[in-house]
């Protein structure tokens, strides 16, 4: 089942398509444009309309094997040759490798006098000249309205114009024809009711003193096509179209994890660190570390053996490498070696699209795994939000789709930490991690967190960030009823914690003395109360003794006395001495 | 190209034999529209260029290398190649004042 996927379901008989060759072009027209048809590309001046249609000649002839003819109308072979072979196309030398044919087509308002009828078979026959001469599958006019402006005769000029689309049609020829924006309609001399396969329109726009430009597909008969608007530009190697809202959401994703370079950094993000391909946004204000840490993440990387493409917008790559180097990270070696590369340029060096297609130009030409760009708020700078979203979708897009990871760094003025702009940007981001200052106690203090990372468990703590000669470090920060405390705060709290902890000690050892001793003085008391006893009952006993021993004395006495008065009753020894008188009587 | 060597050449000799007109029409096979080019032009020419004047008829549909040469974009047009400067006349020629005009012959010859 799987094998059979990437085939593409028996679909209806697809219109076939014309690759341009342009750089999103193609993507955008899915394929192409309408092979066998004429394509109108309409645009105000100055947009680039030749330049497209050199480029579709040009890349057709030289990557697609398909000869191609340029009629201009406006331009001389020569000026033509010289104003292409600033996009980097050898057009002389394609002439002479009869790859293309350039033909033309002198037009001087006023200096053609019209008498009676006549058609433009003069125009046919040298189209079809050059196209047989060459066996052109590709034809460019540019820009047909110059006849407009030479021939007077507008009912003659049309119906010529119809048949010539109708031939160029039955000649089998791709043909791409430009022509000036209207005021109303999409061409001045609404060459569109002509041409009904596919229609292009460029436009040119500033908007706050920077020029974009912007390409869209207004028709495209029989095929699917993005309808959006579309900036490109024109770079030294032809036009690129940036399709913002690129093929869809379906990149393959990775489960592999990557290490940060450093590890408490790694054990927050659930022991692994990020993703492989995820992108990951940085957000703190100026000095908080940003640049030190993207650093440590492309030097981990290098030690992977990956290679690292590193884009500054802020500073010189020496400059970076001096300044990460004060905390014990060595890049040159790894530059030398070849797996990290910096790129550096200002932001106001050019507008958003053209750093944007440099940037896609440096990724495709070193191939790196992970990109670093330090920062992108430069770049937001330099075009509006919404074009600076669109961007960075694209940018993000593309190294989504080739697997590579992506740490940009955002710099956030002022306290604010959190920005609107960063809002809207950080739903594009796989994880966000923020670094903030923390004031207090005279001293200044930087903090990490994890603000989001999808698809991994991460930890929700609050870590002081160090950075020492000897590199980052994350530390516990102290967490207490008076909130977060860093820096020699954390030190003094953490020593005053010490001390509260031996002064308890203290005073529960001290509580124990007091107990031992209120035991002891109980023992004593009861030691005492006993020995009273003691005392007295020795003393009870000693009386009882002797009141015994007068009993006996006494009785003792009264008998004597009584057998000293002869007494006729005998007194017991033990008796009370009283007689028993009836006893005595009888 | 074509400016330099033509006129260092022929400008001179051209002086000579006073005004001999060079003609060229160019056709689309042999059409109507081409016949009748031809004949308007032959009537135009015998009326105000009688004995000096020269036609050559191009059939593009022979030779259409020759089209590129004198920027020839619509059929019939005559081509006025001496004197200079040139000048291109469009049509079937059968608006023969436009044609006087085009040929910058209405000054010569104000009768007619």
């Amino acid at each position: 089942m799987k094998r059979h996927r990437p085939h593409s379901p028996p679909t209806p008989p697809q219109l076939p398509k014309c690759p341009t060759g342009i750089q999103g072009l193609d993507e955008i027209t899915d394929g192409g444009l309408p092979r066998g048809r004429p394509t109108l590309v309409c645009g105000g001046a100055g947009c680039g309309k030749t330049l497209l249609a050199a480029e579709f000649l040009v890349r057709g002839a030289t990557q697609f094997g398909e000869p191609g003819v340029f009629m201009a109308f406006e331009e001389t072979e020569a000026e033509l040759t010289v104003n292409v072979a600033s996009l980097g196309f050898d057009l002389a030398g394609l002439v002479r490798g009869k790859q293309i044919a350039l033909d033309y087509v002198h037009i001087e308002p006023g200096e053609i006098q019209e008498s009676g009828e006549y058609d433009l078979e003069g125009l046919f026959v040298r189209l079809n000249h050059a196209i047989d001469a060459i066996g052109a599958k590709r034809v460019v006019l540019d820009t047909l309205e110059a006849l407009f402006a030479g021939l007077r005769n507008e009912a003659i000029l049309r119906a010529e114009l119809r048949r010539l689309f109708r031939w160029l049609k039955d000649k089998g020829v791709t043909a791409v024809i430009t022509a000036e924006r209207g005021r109303e309609q999409l061409t001045r001399h609404g060459l569109e009711e002509y041409v009904s396969d596919c229609v292009i329109l460029l436009d040119h726009r500033v908007n706050d003193q920077i020029a974009t430009r912007h390409l869209r597909v207004v028709k495209y008969r029989g095929a699917l096509h993005g309808t959006n608007e579309f900036p490109f530009l024109i770079g030294d190697e032809g036009l690129s179209v940036l399709p913002i809202t690129s093929l869809a959401l379906n990149h393959e994703v990775s489960t592999e994890r990557i290490a940060t370079g450093v590890s408490r950094l790694d054990s927050m993000l659930g022991g692994h660190g990020f993703f492989r391909g995820s992108s990951i946004l940085l957000t703190g204000t100026s000095g908080t570390g940003k640049t030190i840490i993207a650093a440590n993440f492309a030097q981990a990387a290098c030690r992977r053996g990956e290679r690292v493409l590193f884009f500054s917008f802020e500073e010189s790559p020496d400059q970076i490498i001096r300044n990460v180097h004060s905390i014990g990270l060595r890049l040159e070696p790894l530059v030398k070696r070849g797996l990290l590369r910096f790129h550096s340029a200002r932001p106001s060096l050019y507008g958003l699209e053209m750093h944007l297609a440099t940037m896609f130009k440096e990724i495709a030409l070193f191939r790196p795994q992970v990109v670093v760009v330090d920062p992108i708020t430069s770049l937001m700078d330099s075009g509006t939000d919404s074009e600076t979203n669109g961007m960075i979708t694209r940018l993000i897009d593309y190294l989504k789709a080739g697997q590579v990871t992506t740490l940009f760094t955002s710099l956030t003025q002022g306290g604010h930490a959190l920005q609107q702009s960063e809002a809207a940007m950080s739903s594009l981001m796989d994880a966000w991690l923020l670094l903030q200052d923390f004031e207090g106690n005279g001293e200044r203090n930087r903090v990490l967190y994890v603000l989001k990372a999808r698809g991994m468990a991460h930890s929700n703590q609050i870590r002081e960030f160090l950075i020492s000669d000897r590199g980052i470090d994350l530390v516990d920060a102290y967490i207490g009823p008076s909130g977060v405390l860093t820096g020699s705060a954390r030190a003094a709290q953490s020593a005053r914690e010490t001390a509260e902890t031996l002064a308890s000690q203290q005073e529960a050892a001290q509580l124990k003395r007091e107990v031992e001793r209120k035991r002891t003085a109980l023992e004593r008391q009861i030691s005492g109360l006993r020995s009273d006893y003691e005392t007295e009952a020795v003393e009870l006993r000693r009386i009882a003794e002797q009141v015994g021993t007068q009993t006996r004395l006494l009785t003792t006495e009264r008998t004597e006395l009584g057998r000293l008065r002869q007494a006729d009753v005998s007194v017991s020894p033990n008796g009370n001495g009283r007689s028993e008188p009836g006893r005595k009587s009888r | 190209m074509k400016t330099k060597t033509t006129k260092r050449r022929v400008t001179p000799p051209a002086r000579q034999p006073a005004r001999l007109w060079q003609l060229r029409l160019y056709v689309m096979d042999q059409t109507p529209k081409s016949r009748a080019a031809l004949l308007n032009l032959k009537e135009i020419c015998e009326i105000h260029l009688k004995g000096r004047y020269r036609i050559t008829v191009i059939d593009l549909l022979k030779q259409p290398q020759l089209a590129k040469g004198d920027q020839i974009l619509a059929t019939p047009t005559v081509v006025r190649k001496l004197p200079s400067p040139v000048r291109t006349i469009i049509g079937n020629l059968s608006d023969t004042a436009r044609v006087l005009v085009g040929l910058d012959l209405r000054p010569a010859n104000p009768t007619q």
